[in-house]
Parts: C-alpha cells; structure tokens; sequence
C-alpha cells in the first residue's frame, strides 16, 4: 500500500473535499507542483487551474479560481478562493464601497454624536423592555 | 345585525397581521436552518486560515509582517456588521448599543474612529448620527458571497497599509442559540497571537514565490474570511432573533383577538336582550 497524506480543499463558503491521497498536483504561481507524502513544509500562492488528488487509479479533480497550498508534515490544505481576484478587481469593489458610504454622508458631520447615539438605544431599548413587561402582566 | 361592526372589522384586520406575522415566522425558521447550515460551511476555512496564521506567529518568519505587529494606536477602525432588514427584535439595537460602548472607550482616550459598515442597517444608522464612515456595503441578501465584502474589507486594509488606522475590529452578532445572541466586539488587526504550546516548535515553511507576496496574500484573506463568518453568522442571528420575534408578535395578535372577539360577544348579547325587552314592553303596554 502506497503512503497517503491527509487532504483538505476548502473555500470560504463550503469545505470541497476531505481525505486521503496518494499525491496532489496544484497549479501554484510559480507552475504545477506535485505533492507526495513527506514534503517539506510549504506555503505558496495559487493561480486558478485545476488541483488533482490522487489516490490510486483514480484521480478527483477540482478547479479552484487561485488560492493558497499549505503543506504540513501531516496535512494538505488547499485554502480556495472562490472568486476570481485580481489588483485591479479589489481596487474598483474598494472604490465602490467608499462611494457608498460618502454617498451616505453627504450633508452629515463626520463627528459621531454619542450623547445622540446613546440616548437613541437606550429608547430602543426601554422600549423593548416595555413591551416585555406589558406582555408578562397580559399573561 | 349592525351591532359591533367596527370590533369585527378590527378582528379582521388584526387576523390578517397575524397571518403575516406567522407567514414571516416560518420563513425566518427554514432561512434560520440554511443559515446556520452556512456558517457551519464556512467554518473549516476560517479555522485552517486561523491555524497557519498562528503557525507563522511562531515560526520566526525571515519577513514580519505588518499586520501582525503591535503599533501605538491614534486612530482605531470599525467594521459594523449589521442585518439589512428590521422586524428582528432587539437584534440591531444591542450591537449598536455594544458598538457605541466600545467606540466611547476609544473616543474618551481622545482617538479617533473610522468605520465601515456592511448592511443596510448599520448603514442608515450611522449616517443619521455621524461618524466617519469611510466604506459601506448593503443589501447582500441571504446568500452573502466573499466577494461582496472584498472592496470593503479593502477599504479598511489599505487604511491600515497606509497607517490611517492602527487597529481594527469587527463587530457582529454571535450565534449562540436560537433564544440568544451575543452582540460581540472582536479585534482583526493586528492580528492577536494565540498561545499555544503544540505551536511552540520552531520550523518554518517554505516560501514560493516570497514570505512577503504569501503572506500578504494570506493575511487578506485570513481577514476577509473572518469577516465573512461575522456575516454569515449574524444572518443566522437575524433570522433567529426575526423568527423569535414573530412568534411573540403572532401570540400577542392571539390575544387582542380573544380579547376583543369576548367584548364583541358581550356586546352582541346586550343588544339582543335590550332588543328583547323593548319587544317584551312593547307588548305588555298594548
């Protein structure tokens, strides 16, 4: 029997796949890389391609839109991505939220008024209780 | 019969909440289930970005990266992570009232506060009030994807790049249980160390292309999914705190019916005695 190492594909809204393999190939930045158990330690960048596992004859495959490979003495993990992630991508989503947020603000001071605030929630909050003591007498 | 006709309508109308209400209930129910089953989902990334993070903590990195340093604190960032829509209880206003707590802590030390706020809640509360805010996201819907949050999340790192801010924190409503969620205030930047003797050995990772490309890469996304897990579980919360709401306001509906419904009742009785009697003294006079 072949030596197997533990694999983890995760993203980060679902875990992919759990298990055991004989070797994983990952397409890391600097080209494909092949793990078998009893790598050294590695941590490197993924771009998007397919990441293969391995196990005997047969070979599962899942394609990841760039990520992370870790490699542990014991464990795999392949951190996914689950989006394609480039510079210019983040800086306009970047540009888009400040946007909104100015937006938001126009015509507001920009000094947070805490007496106002506090006074507010402490309403919401009486009020809340309020209605939970009206509703333990209705009882 | 004439009698009561305003009290029926009432009811009527106090029926027809009550169907809302109660539709509103078990929506909240089976979204809460999908909910819960999300943040399950998105659990095993944030904790195997968690572990290699402390890993790094502790293995004495050639590079060190920025967002793992300690540095004196002028100006502190706030991620407020909020529901989109009300009808959810006390939910939003507790982790207002948690956020503006801590914000007064940092306020009173005479520091400085920038925030960004995901949801449309948070949004509209702090434009009303004030506040810097410097990013906002809303409307994400039940299925909050990554990539919603990455230009926000953005907008707080690159602050925290450029020394604008010095620390960040991120506050969301925790998932405990159905009846109960905790409004919490957690530190993202810079990341804390956790101590851990299984950690403790010395080695480290190879490193390709460099430490400082994969660990940036790392750190951005360790923060994002931190954020995104924040999300996720405060949808949980909202669903949870709007189910358990609905269900008090479809019981109080409950009882304004049979309140009423006893009153018009009375009231229907009286007009036929009274009827009665008139016809009763009205043949005795003949």
């Amino acid at each position: 029997m072949a030596m197997t190492i533990h694999v983890d594909i995760v993203s980060a809204e679902s875990e992919i796949f759990s298990g055991t393999a004989e070797m994983v190939f990952a397409p890391a930045v600097m080209g494909e890389v092949g793990v078998l158990p009893g790598h050294a330690p590695l941590l490197t960048q993924l771009k998007p391609g397919e990441v293969r596992v391995k196990n005997g004859d047969s070979e599962e495959s899942f394609y990841v839109s760039g990520g992370m490979l870790e490699v542990q003495p014991h464990v795999i993990t392949v951190l996914s991505d689950t989006a394609l992630r480039a510079k210019d991508i983040d800086e306009a989503a970047a540009l888009e939220a400040k946007q909104k947020a100015e937006d938001a603000l126009q015509d507001k001071t920009s000094e947070f008024e805490y007496a106002k605030a506090q006074s507010e929630l402490a309403e919401a909050v009486a009020q809340l209780q309020a209605i939970k003591k009206l509703k333990g007498r209705a009882r | 019969m004439a009698v009561g006709k305003e009290i029926r309508t009432k009811i009527n109308s106090i029926k027809n909440t009550q169907k809302i209400t109660r539709a509103m209930e078990m929506v909240a129910a089976s979204k809460m289930r999908k909910a819960q089953d999300r943040m399950g989902a998105s659990r095993p990334y944030a904790q195997k970005m968690r572990n290699v993070v402390d890993h790094l903590a502790h293995a004495h990195p050639e590079y060190k990266h920025p967002y793992m340093e300690e540095r004196d604190v002028s100006r502190v960032g706030y991620i407020v992570i909020s529901s989109d829509r009300g009808l959810c209880g006390g939910l939003n206003s507790n982790l207002f009232k948690r956020t503006v707590v801590s914000m007064k802590e940092w306020h009173d030390q005479g520091k400085e506060i920038d925030l960004c706020t995901i949801g449309s809640k948070s949004g509209a509360f702090f434009a009303r009030l004030g506040g810097n805010m410097v990013a906002q996201t809303a409307n994400l819907g039940d299925r909050p994807e990554i990539t919603d949050l990455i230009g926000s999340v953005k907008v707080m790192l690159d602050a925290f790049n450029e020394g604008k801010i010095d620390r960040l924190y991120v506050v969301y409503n925790e998932f405990v249980n159905t009846m109960t969620q905790a409004p919490t205030v957690e530190q993202l930047l810079p990341v804390e160390k956790k101590e851990d003797k299984e950690l403790a050995h010395h080695w480290d990772y190879f490193y390709e292309p460099e430490a400082k490309e994969v660990l940036d890469a790392l750190l951005v996304r360790f923060i994002e999914s931190q954020v995104y897990q924040g999300v996720v579980e405060n949808l949980a919360c909202e669903q949870a705190a709007r189910m358990v709401a609905m269900k008090s306001a479809s019981d109080n509906a409950g009882d304004l019916i049979g309140d009423l419904q006893l009153i018009y009742n009375k009231a229907r009785q009286a007009a036929i005695t009274q009827e009665i009697s008139e016809i009763v003294s009205g043949a005795s006079a003949v």
